[in-house]
């Protein structure tokens, strides 16, 4: 069920009677892990990075030195090539890698719930590839995508395609990556999959019935119903791009020419090969906003187009 | 008729099926040819076009990637385990004590944290990666060796934050679960004399079972993929975790693809089994929370 739904009106304490102290503290200790949990490596360091932001840093023996700065971080956030760079192929990255995503994974879903033999060796092989550690599935992808002795390009010359070059091409390694992105939608595919589980049969036998082809029952009545796990997927699938790293560190280590530097490769590279750890948390702050903007905005905007059962 | 349309829709049925297998052979590609390739010779891998099945198999990749003196493969396996394990616990105990605050005790409050934890789920890690990493080094945490017995233990910053529910994902899927035994067994209990902590021990853990067993499936593999935390805590070579141990097989050996396949293997192999073993329970947790894997 998506969190989005979670009825949490169901907390409400609805009877007033008076709750005596000893069961408030019980309530406290047994929820302390999370409170303490959120304060101290939660809230504590979102409000750090803040303050981080504002200061030029030098990290040495000594420890951390700070020096304010005011918005300097910032101007070099909005100014600096490389950090645009890196806003830019991470958009793109997002933009397509995404919506891409969610098609495939959905089609899949759609297919697999059909009657088919070996529905369940189908599912577990669409799957298998979230269970490949991710440093193992990068470290492999790097040489599927190797221009002379990789998978890819062999597989492709099947069909004619001459070789390409992938990661070592500025204008195919971003392209490279969001194909990667797409081996990996066994999540958004089991939840799709569950989803469609629960639409009643009856509502497209008596679409069925009334003349309705398989394109409109899909239109009109499996998507709609969809939409709640459709805007899941998206939020979380929006999320995870936004923040793509560890594929990129092994497999270009952001190149070439920086066409594969994504936000938080270039985060992690300020605040921890080059130490510039207040300009860096000015780079996360930046992303930050960006993701939690772009949530909030597709909580507003999924008002119009997501149907939730009342 | 409506034999045409019967014979429409087995004819359609069966492309469907034929494209499915072609679909899931194509996706089932990059993790064969690791395993083929793990086992081939160096000449076997630099041939065009590819050779699936390796000639023999060469086990001693194996033996060769274990054994290589620039990388101590077997400390990485031990670190990977101990971090993994004491992780997990912390999920684990942590999740169950949260979620019984959150699913049956009453206290002020309680909503506005639930609907934080909820949001936290969204939140982008990004943001705290630098702050958390100045405040374990400040806490001396960062290269620890600790005082007085004398013990190297750097793993502090990656094994402390799942003590405190870290992921609040868990805490959710075992409070949608515990939301869902009945009270009346609380209140049996209770007036049976039985305390919290026995009510939570005794009566409610033993029907959480399947819910326990999909979380430590979860955090299992999330734990065991850990990559971006080591890579910034873990300096010594000694101390590495296997996540961060491939990666530098990787970029040491560009030459010998067959080393970097067969230690790719080792790592995939445990979780390769445990997806073999609990699949139902991936398939659960996910179908319940809609996350789950990494």
């Amino acid at each position: 069920m998506p969190i989005s739904q979670h009825p949490t009106s169901n907390l409400f304490m609805t009877n007033s009677k008076r709750i005596p102290w000893r069961d408030w503290l019980a309530g406290y200790l047994f929820a302390s892990p999370f409170i303490i949990g959120l304060l101290v490596f939660v809230a504590y360091p979102i409000g750090y990075a803040l303050w981080l932001a504002f200061q030029k840093t030098d990290l040495d023996f000594g420890g951390l030195t700070t020096k304010f700065v005011g918005w300097a971080n910032f101007e070099k956030v909005f100014t600096d090539p490389i950090a645009q760079q890196a806003l830019y192929n991470t958009a793109y990255y997002t933009v397509f890698a995404v919506p891409l995503q969610l098609i495939f994974s959905f089609s899949l879903a759609m297919m697999l719930t059909q009657p088919l033999r070996f529905r369940d060796f189908y599912r577990a092989g669409f799957y298998l590839p979230i269970i490949v550690p991710v440093v193992a599935s990068a470290v492999v992808w790097q040489r599927v995508f190797h221009p002379d002795y990789g998978i890819l390009n062999d597989f492709l010359s099947w069909f004619g395609v001459p070789a390409q070059k992938w990661l070592f091409d500025k204008n195919l390694a971003k392209p490279a990556f969001i194909f990667m992105s797409l081996w990996q939608i066994g999540r958004q595919m089991v939840i799709f999959i569950a989803g469609l589980g629960n639409i009643p049969q009856s509502l497209l036998e008596a679409a069925s019935i009334d003349g309705a082809n398989a394109w409109d029952r899909i239109t009109k009545i499996t998507l709609p119903l969809m939409t709640p796990l459709i805007f899941y997927n998206l939020v979380i699938a929006i999320i995870a791009s936004f923040q793509i790293f560890t594929p990129a560190l092994i497999m270009t280590d952001g190149g070439p020419e920086n066409s594969t530097l994504f936000s938080v490769l270039n985060i992690y590279r300020e605040g921890f090969l080059f130490f510039n750890m207040g300009y860096a948390s000015a780079l996360a702050w930046e992303l930050f906003v960006i993701v939690i903007g772009f949530t909030i905005a597709q909580f507003y905007i999924s008002q119009r187009w997501v149907y939730y059962e009342e | 008729m409506s034999i045409n349309k019967k014979t429409r829709q087995l004819l359609s049925l069966t492309a469907l099926q034929i494209f499915a297998t072609l679909l899931v052979l194509t996706f089932l590609m990059p993790t064969l040819w690791m395993i083929s390739s793990s086992f081939k010779s160096s000449t076997e891998i630099f041939v065009v076009p590819i050779k699936w099945i390796p000639d023999s198999l060469r086990w001693k990749n194996y033996v060769d990637a274990f054994t290589q003196p620039a990388l101590p493969m077997w400390d990485f396996i031990k670190n990977t385990v101990m971090v993994v394990t004491v992780s997990l616990l912390g999920t684990m105990v942590s999740s169950v004590m949260v979620a019984y605050s959150f699913a049956r005790l009453q206290w002020p409050g309680r909503r506005l944290f639930f609907g934080i934890m909820i949001a936290t789920l969204m939140l982008p890690g990004i943001i705290t990666l630098i702050p958390r990493f100045i405040m374990f080094k400040d806490f001396g945490w960062i290269n620890l060796t600790i005082p007085i017995i004398d013990v190297y233990f750097p793993w502090l910053p990656l094994v402390v934050p799942p003590w405190f529910a870290g992921t609040g994902l868990y805490v959710f899927l075992m409070y949608q679960f515990m939301r869902g035994i009945p009270d009346e067994l609380d209140e049996a209990a209770k007036m049976d004399g039985a305390n919290r902590v026995q009510i939570l021990t005794r009566i409610l853990l033993p029907l959480c079972k399947p819910v326990l067993a999909t979380i430590a499936v979860f955090g299992l593999i999330q734990y065991y993929n850990e990559f971006m935390e080591p890579l910034i805590y873990l300096s010594k070579l000694d101390s590495w975790v296997l996540a961060l141990g491939i990666r530098a097989f990787n970029d040491t050996n560009v030459q010998n693809w067959e080393l970097v396949f067969s230690a790719s293997v080792v790592m995939l192999i445990p979780v390769l089994v445990l997806f073999i073993v609990a699949q139902r329970y991936f398939v659960q947790g996910i179908a319940m929370t809609g996350f789950g894997g990494r």
